[in-house]
């Protein structure tokens, strides 16, 4: 009997030091962190390790695997321009994870902000947010993209507003359900009473703790952003050629699949892989979340 | 309860009417711009102030609006720039053979992921569950336009068994639609199967169902009698509200395989600036959006009677 506060404290405190390197455990979640690093990588040093410059031509339909005039090695061959589908894919990991965490980085920003406030101050301000936030969120998401960019026209500033626009809603509506119910706990209480502004309390004191919610959410969204990207790249409206993404390439090469598909198969499998690696991430973390 | 269904239908009016607004204002607000997309780039002056002139541009905004909707309300849309028609007997078709398509997918991905769904969840963690688990993220993490990619591949390239393009131009063919719904139920699967595994796997740890397995009630029986029915009432509105999802999954298949529906009627609409058309076409998805939202809300109430209080 005597030991139980203090077995709890111990529990506590091993709880507190193992929850980091937690998702070490999770098979699923360390594949996920695996497939994502790897493309970090890829996208950072794309520099060094891609062979040649994404737009230099070269000759055109080169099989992967086969050697041009020049004795240069083509390990997944050229597109229709001639140029190294391989440097292309790597330099579009770049482009795509830049653009990918931008957007959906601002779109956290604008989203956590908004929903802190909503939450914290409720009232008609929170009936008005929350009210705008449904009518956005009422749209089927691609066709708000559509829309959106075809009227303002096909830029990267345009997407990373875009986006933010279409997705800082969602953020919005699970911060705001998060504050609900962390700001009656008593360290926001004391805080108020030592007479602490309502920012401080707002982004010192509530936001560290909505956390490992959000770092899932994060991964889901990063992985939705990606494909938002690619949809647009896809569909004609997506970042402007010719410095390659996965989704232009696609849109461009498909036409020829039939006798050269390498040219749109690879950039396929590096935006599913890239997808899949963020969503098993998220699942790996959901569920050592679920363990405390 | 009816209480509940009015505020919810209220909601949805309103919700409509602020997009309507939104869409009139990102769209027609700019007489100049779409004049000069009516009549063209080499219209003079004369010609585009006569056209503004006529179709009431000098107006002020709010009375154009209440005119704009008022039309729409009795289903005329305006004239389409692209087609030379009228926008709703360019539209009204094109939203029947996105229907059909979509019909086909529900009615083969709803049963297949609540199966597979309940399969999973059964026994958590189990061979079975590791298996459709794998599966079912695999297939949402490919992008629709990727998949459409690799399974064009696969059929049309490798096999030749599909063909390449689902535009229907010999009449209506079957074998047109397989590639498309192929696209569409790979992708919804994944996520349905997943809230389906979620809610069955929550039920399994519930005290009822430990109880009837406890008292040596057979384990089918257990599944059918107890589990099934209460795990199917989360799915419900996530199935409803796949209908929203799908209104952008097509814009990209129908595109992908010149499917002539209304994904890629929207499209076209937005890349060609087709003023009229894009407003109506805005405005239907929306709309189709809204009333699933509010169905699904509905009939949640009525599968669980504690939301209604809340």
């Amino acid at each position: 009997m005597t030991d139980l506060p203090e077995s709890g404290v111990v529990k506590a405190a091993t709880k507190r030091k193992i929850s980091l390197p937690k998702i070490l455990y999770s098979p699923v979640g360390m594949a996920g962190a695996v497939i994502c690093s790897f493309s970090m990588l890829v996208a950072l040093f794309a520099p060094l390790i891609s062979p040649y410059s994404p737009t230099a031509q070269f000759t055109a339909f080169l099989t992967p695997g086969s050697t041009g005039p020049g004795g240069q090695v083509f390990l997944l061959g050229t597109d229709h321009l001639g140029r190294d589908v391989l440097s292309r894919v790597i330099w579009g990991a770049r482009r795509v994870l830049f653009f990918a965490v931008l957007a959906t980085g601002s779109a956290y920003v604008v989203g956590v902000s908004v929903g802190l406030i909503a939450g914290y101050y409720r009232g008609w301000l929170d009936d008005v947010l929350s009210s705008a936030a449904n009518v956005v969120l009422s749209f089927p998401v691609l066709v708000l993209y559509v829309v959106i960019i075809s009227t303002f026209g096909a830029s990267a500033f345009n997407i990373v507003v875009a986006v933010t626009f279409a997705s800082a809603p969602g953020i919005m509506r699970i911060v705001r359900a998060l504050v609900l119910d962390l700001r009656n706990r008593d360290y926001v209480a004391s805080a108020q009473t030592r007479g602490e502004g309502a920012f401080y309390i707002m982004f010192v004191e509530i936001l560290p703790n909505t956390r490992s919610l959000l770092i899932v959410d994060a991964c889901l969204r990063l992985g939705y952003t990606t494909i938002t990207i690619g949809v647009l790249g896809f569909l004609g409206l997506g970042l402007p050629p010719p410095q390659p993404d996965w989704g232009g390439m696609i849109n461009e090469t498909r036409a020829m699949a039939t006798f050269a598909p390498h040219m749109t198969v690879f950039p396929c499998l590096a935006i599913s892989s890239l997808v899949l690696g963020l969503n098993l991430l998220a699942d790996g973390l959901r569920e050592s979340a679920q363990q405390d | 309860m009816l209480k509940f269904i009015g505020k919810r239908l209220l909601m949805m009016v309103g919700t409509m009417l602020v997009v309507s607004l939104f869409t009139f204002l990102l769209l027609e607000v700019n007489g100049e711009n779409v004049v000069v997309k009516v009549l063209g780039p080499y219209s003079t002056q004369e010609q585009r102030t006569l056209w503004l002139e006529r179709n009431g541009y000098f107006e002020p905004a709010y009375i154009r609006y209440f005119q704009w909707l008022g039309g729409m309300l009795v289903g005329d849309f305006g004239q389409s720039i692209k087609y030379r028609a009228p926008v709703a007997d360019v539209m009204w078709p094109r939203l029947g053979n996105t229907a059909l398509l979509a019909l086909v997918v529900f009615a083969i991905m709803v049963p297949m992921s609540i199966i597979a769904g309940v399969l999973a969840g059964m026994r958590e963690g189990g061979i079975l569950d590791r298996g459709i688990s794998f599966f079912a993220i695999t297939t949402t993490s490919v992008p629709e336009f990727a998949s459409a990619v690799l399974l064009a591949y696969v059929f049309v390239i490798s096999l030749g068994w599909l063909p390449a393009t689902s535009a229907m131009a010999d009449g209506f063919d079957p074998l047109q639609l397989v590639l498309p719904a192929m696209v569409l139920i790979l992708f919804g699967f994944g996520y349905v199967a997943r809230m389906m595994r979620a809610a069955m796997a929550d039920v399994m740890q519930s005290n009822y169902v430990r109880t009837a397995i406890l008292k040596g009630m057979p384990y089918r029986r257990v599944i059918m009698r107890h589990a099934l029915r209460n795990a199917l009432i989360a799915p419900f509105t996530v199935i409803i509200l796949q209908i929203n999802w799908l209104l952008s999954g097509v814009i990209v298949v129908e595109f992908f395989f010149a499917y002539r529906g209304f994904g890629a009627l929207l499209l076209d609409a937005s890349l060609t600036q087709d003023i009229y058309l894009l407003q109506a076409c805005a405005m239907v998805s929306v709309v189709v959006a809204v009333s699933t939202q509010t169905i699904a809300d509905i009939g949640y109430g009525f599968l669980n009677p504690r939301v209604r209080f809340t």
